[in-house]
């Protein structure tokens, strides 16, 4: 028996295994969250963006035999959603928060009434790295089994970051996001590049979510998402809207949510819906620590709703 | 409202004047005709949706009518529908009053529903008009903590109110799934983990004469004492300068703190009654059917009625009706179960896009009809 071999060392394993496996969606939800609110706007929809993208993921890659036409899908997907949202908040006087609730259950309600179908066959799987090659021990091997898409996200958040950084396009999306009067100033058209960069926003946790039907766990069913678009506005806020941060957070986040899995895996099952509870308990408890009543957070874009 | 000497001077249109009966007919339509016209706009959307799935609008409407209002057996069941959903958009009606976006109304819905179904095996020896009332207390009071904590949150540490609700939403939900597979189980639930049935005379009846629970009265009479406490009272009018400018407020003395928490409170307690309602009016036992989504219809309850707690009832009730006709609709005319959410999304949209309307038609602003 390998527990036998691994005794408890077999818990930190399976939370460090999981945490590289959970942590992916988080990972990107809450870059195109952070994409969107560097702009200066809040997209709550993107859980409802995420289910869709899982879905619309699933669907294409059982129809097209292709895992990467289906999270190019769902990418595409979630750009509409955002899109939608971007152009609806440009309107004078409509509420970022309250349409980004409005898309949540719009895109969870059409995900649901579309996904049926794709609830029972089985669609291709993502590839995997097996970055464990050189252990012996069969669950070594399985919690290093390393997907694509979460490399391709770290490159993401270091692209994001060179973007913001040192780029024509990231400076003018944090113009845009830190005052509106400065933008026109300058020429800009705000409504335009929020619209733009919650689009964006949006083909990210569109593909947050096609790693969630296609990798971890694997499968299409409407409990696919556990609250991660939720989490990623706390996530984001957490990680100062840096995000390179962000993927340290979205490592600790997939970390708590790896807890109660692993905690199974090695027999304890009391109280496994508490543990559960945890990476929400956890986010509150980050949210709680990190806001302040009276000062403005440190890194907050000027014109997001949420910090004002 | 009469006509004066000053309508009568002028001219052959008195009621046109800016202060004449007309004029403030049109001022208070605005708040009817847009949402309504949104709301309509909402349908047609989803009359578009269903044509392109190759269903027929028309016959789906029809199916609604007929299952949700065409007959009294259907009125009945969407009344009884309708309480829980009154109950959940308070929750988030009363919060909006001070510009807060609480929308985690599902936690308090759940928890008000565990507090009465843990609760009711200690009440079980008590007359049903006294143990009744306790449980209420215990479902209210649950809500009202898990609500309020959000509001004290959001005062005194500045935590994001709609984003905490949310999570805490998720929190409590883990809790029910906890709670009632362990600790207050009944062992006798064997397919369904649930805590152990209520006493007979703990059970809501019906009210006379027909198939409707008490709940809906309880959910009428909670939205005419929060519409008392809103337009009538000095707290409700603390509210709304609070809910318009926080240091205005503050200047003037306002204690926003306990307005906060106490809003929020008064909002999770309607939330945590419906729970306690669903639990012993229609369940008999607290399972995990409490996270049937109520709290989440109750913000677009809320949201169409703009938060107006008299305008809940017909919205509540409206949506109740498409709720109780889905299973109807979704044997007829063969459509999956997530019709109505699809149906829900598309109005609750567009109601949030016709926000941009105020303001921009003439006809309403009695000030600017001169300039016609």
């Amino acid at each position: 028996m390998m527990e036998g071999d691994l005794g408890l060392w077999a818990i930190p394993l399976a939370i460090l295994g999981g945490a590289i496996r959970v942590s992916t969606p988080f990972l990107f939800v809450s870059l195109g969250e952070l994409l969107t609110e560097r702009s200066g706007r809040i997209n709550l929809g993107l859980e409802g963006t995420l289910v869709f993208g899982a879905m619309s993921g699933y669907a294409v890659a059982y129809l097209t035999g292709s895992a990467w036409t289906g999270v190019l899908a769902a990418a595409a997907a979630g750009s509409v959603f955002g899109l939608v949202h971007g152009v609806l908040c440009s309107l004078p006087r409509v509420n970022d928060i309250a349409i980004g609730i409005a898309l949540m259950l719009l895109g969870m309600g059409l995900a649901f009434y579309f996904g049926k179908p794709f609830i029972q066959p089985v669609a291709p799987d993502l590839p995997a790295i097996p970055l464990g090659w050189w252990a012996e021990s069969p669950q070594v091997q399985a919690s290093l089994r390393v997907n694509v898409l979460f490399l391709i996200g770290i490159v993401a958040a270091v692209a994001l970051w060179w973007m913001f950084r040192a780029t024509r396009v990231g400076l003018l999306i944090r113009v845009v996001g830190d005052s509106t009067d400065a933008a026109r100033a300058m020429g800009l058209r705000p409504a335009v590049i929020r619209t733009l960069a919650t689009a964006a926003g949006g083909a990210f946790a569109g593909v947050g979510g096609a790693y969630l039907s296609l990798f971890y766990p694997g499968s299409w069913n409407e409990g696919i998402s556990s609250g991660q678009g939720l989490m990623a506005v706390a996530l984001v806020i957490f990680a100062r809207w840096n995000p390179i941060a962000c993927f340290w957070a979205a490592i600790l986040f997939g970390g708590a949510g790896a807890l109660g899995p692993a905690l199974q895996s090695v027999g304890v099952s009391e109280g496994y819906y508490l543990f559960y509870a945890a990476p929400y308990v956890l986010t509150l408890a980050l949210l709680i620590a990190t806001s302040s009543p009276t000062r403005a957070m440190t890194g907050a874009p000027g014109e997001l709703s949420i910090t004002k | 409202m009469a006509i004066t000497d000053r309508d009568m001077g002028a001219g052959l249109r008195p009621s046109l004047s800016p202060d004449g009966w007309l004029a403030a007919l049109a001022r208070r339509a605005e708040a009817v005709v847009i949402p309504l016209g949104a709301l309509l706009a909402g349908l047609a959307m989803f009359g578009l949706f269903l044509l392109t799935q190759g269903k027929s609008p028309a016959e789906f409407y029809a199916l609604v009518y007929k299952a949700g209002f065409g007959t009294w057996f259907s009125w009945q069941n969407t009344l009884s529908r309708a309480a829980p959903l009154l109950l959940a958009a308070l929750c988030v009606a009363l919060p909006a009053r001070l510009g807060l976006v609480v929308i985690g109304g599902e936690g308090a819905v759940v928890l008000g529903g565990v507090a009465a179904g843990g609760l009711a095996g200690a009440f079980a020896g008590l007359p049903g008009g006294v143990g009744l009332p306790l449980l209420a207390l215990a479902g209210g009071l649950a809500g009202a903590v898990w609500i309020g904590a959000v509001g004290a949150l959001r005062h005194y540490r500045g935590v994001n109110e709609t984003i905490a609700s949310l999570l805490m939403a998720y929190i409590a939900i883990a809790l029910m799934n906890h709670l009632v597979e362990g600790p207050l189980r009944d062992p006798a639930s064997l397919n369904k983990p649930s805590t152990a049935p209520l006493a007979e005379q703990l059970r809501i009846g019906d009210m006379p004469g027909m198939d409707v629970h008490w709940g809906f009265a309880v959910g009428v009479l909670a939205c005419i004492a929060a519409w008392v406490l809103i337009d009538r009272t000095t707290w409700g009018f603390a509210a709304r300068i609070a809910g318009g400018n926080v240091r205005a407020a503050q200047v003037q003395g306002l204690p926003v703190g306990r307005l906060i928490v106490g809003f929020t409170a008064l909002g999770g307690a309607c939330a945590g009654l419906a729970g306690m309602i669903e639990v012993a009016a229609v369940h008999g036992s607290a399972n995990a059917s409490l996270a049937g989504g109520f709290g989440y219809t109750g913000i677009l309850v809320a949201f169409l009625a703009r938060h107006n707690p008299l305008a809940i009832i017909p919205v509540a009730i409206l949506l109740a009706g498409f709720e109780a006709s889905s299973g109807l609709v979704q044997r007829r005319m063969d459509l999956p179960d997530a019709t109505v959410p699809v149906l829900q999304g598309f109005v609750f949209v567009a109601i949030l896009a016709s926000e941009t309307l105020y303001g921009r038609f003439r006809v309403f602003a009695p000030e600017r009809w001169r300039a016609a």
